[in-house]
């Protein structure tokens, strides 16, 4: 069995559309991660709130992501949210318990003195959390959320469950198409190293950079 | 509830694949995680090259992309036709062993050199001296991760109902798409099923660290809440995803 140059001619063109799907879902769905993730962090640090919200984000984040996209898909099958925004939201919020996770250390992480002397200087709470707390904490936690990113990534094939067409869908279509699916695959593998190695090697940067753990 | 009560034998057969996927992905990942984490801390380069490209393929692409792949690609160039089932713990084992195999090199390579220096003192040799000096107090650190890990893997055991295998999530799918419940309940009794697994594993990987942590003198939490908390994820994932 030889590459089929022909139909890798026609592939590519179709799979960078698909890539564009995938990056957008990407941006979006890390966006909100990043955001939400934060919200939770802090509600999480109030006493009985944070209780629940604790017990919702570990439920969230030990069941299947796939199981999550296709439930919510079929509870909006009769609405006309699009496919791709439900993806987005899904991926977002699942991927906020662990970014959340991610501040919760990095906060944690902030030395007690620093506490202390925000006492002392008696700061309102918002620049404690603003000035001094969060500066440090997420600084020191960037290399993790950049992992989570490459992690966020290479989950987006999974909306192929819910008819999103990125580059996995794109590409069972046309490998049905063409009864091959060999090239197909392997240049949607081949897309996936190109993102994820150099982006592996600028988190290890980032860890030399910014996390002295 | 009628309903969740009178399908629970479903469910539980589904379960029964989704363990299974679990347990034997779990096994191949384990083995490749030890014996290519353990080549990445060779001095040969040969070795060293061969676990810097496994580690950087099968990281890089996406478990369910690789299960395409061996599912539908791997028979049209060597003619030779996988099961899913082994498709599935082929990619999952592959992927998620990548991952544990850096788990497995920066914990080698966090163990105090000091500890290699005396084993080389006493004359041990490397066999003697990676099995019994290493890799004991290198199997303690891993042990969080690989307990994160293997929550990973049996997550994304779920790929598999988009072949057409009958796993948990295959069976709330059939449910919905015969409609004889609503999406609410199938889904949520399938959730709740894998937030129990989770728990299961979580419990078992803290039983294991607890040992280990034993077996090297280490002082141990040994409360029964101690073994519910979560396993601790962020910032010590283990080098870049």
């Amino acid at each position: 069995m030889v590459w089929d140059v022909e139909f890798t001619r026609l592939l590519i063109p179709a799979l960078l559309e698909g890539l564009w799907v995938t990056v957008q879902a990407t941006v979006l769905g890390y966006a909100l991660a990043l955001v939400l993730g934060l919200v939770v962090a802090l509600v999480r640090r109030i006493r009985v709130v944070g209780g629940i919200v604790f017990v919702l984000t570990e439920f969230i984040r030990t069941t299947p992501v796939l199981v999550q996209l296709v439930f919510i898909f079929s509870l909006s099958a009769l609405s006309d949210v699009p496919a791709l925004t439900i993806g987005i939201v899904v991926l977002g919020v699942h991927y906020a318990t662990y970014t959340a996770e991610v501040y919760r250390s990095g906060i944690e992480g902030v030395a007690k003195g620093q506490w202390e002397a925000c006492r002392a200087l008696s700061l309102p709470p918002h620049r404690v959390w603003g000035g001094v707390v969060l500066p440090q904490a997420i600084r020191k936690v960037i290399p993790a959320l950049g992992n989570y990113l490459i992690a966020l990534f290479k989950d987006t094939p999974l909306l192929f469950a819910i008819s999103v067409p990125e580059m996995l869908s794109v590409a069972k279509g046309l490998g049905g198409d063409h009864f091959r699916s060999f090239e197909a695959f392997t240049l949607v593998g081949i897309a996936f190293l190109i993102v994820s190695v150099p982006s592996a090697v600028v988190i290890r940067r980032l860890e030399r950079r910014y996390a002295a753990v | 509830m009628d309903f969740v009560i009178n399908a629970l034998p479903q469910y539980w057969e589904g379960a029964l694949l989704t363990i299974r996927l679990t347990v034997l992905g779990a096994a191949l990942a384990f083995v490749l995680a030890v014996v290519v984490g353990t080549m990445g801390t060779l001095r040969n380069p040969i070795a060293r090259a061969v676990a810097t490209v496994y580690t950087e393929v099968f990281r890089g692409v996406a478990a369910i992309v690789l299960l395409f792949w061996f599912g539908y690609s791997f028979v049209e160039i060597t003619g030779f036709r996988l099961t899913t089932d082994f498709a599935a713990i082929l990619a999952l084992g592959l992927n998620v062993g990548a991952y544990g195999a850096e788990v497995v090199r920066s914990s080698i390579n966090a163990v105090p050199r000091a500890q290699t220096e005396a084993a080389i003192a006493l004359n041990m040799s490397w066999w003697r001296r990676t099995s019994r000096v290493i890799f004991p107090q290198a199997w303690a650190q891993m042990l969080p991760t690989f307990g994160n890990l293997v929550i990973e893997l049996m997550k994304a055991t779920a790929i598999v109902s988009i072949l057409g295998l009958t796993d948990l999530t295959k069976v709330a799918d059939d449910f919905r798409a015969s409609a004889v419940a609503d999406t609410f309940t199938v889904y949520t009794v399938a959730l709740v099923a894998y937030f129990l697994f989770a728990q299961v594993l979580i419990v078992l990987v803290r039983l294991l660290e607890r040992r280990a942590n034993r077996r090297l003198g280490r002082p141990t939490d040994d409360s029964l809440l101690g073994l519910l908390r979560p396993p601790s994820i962020g910032t010590t994932t283990g080098g870049a995803r």
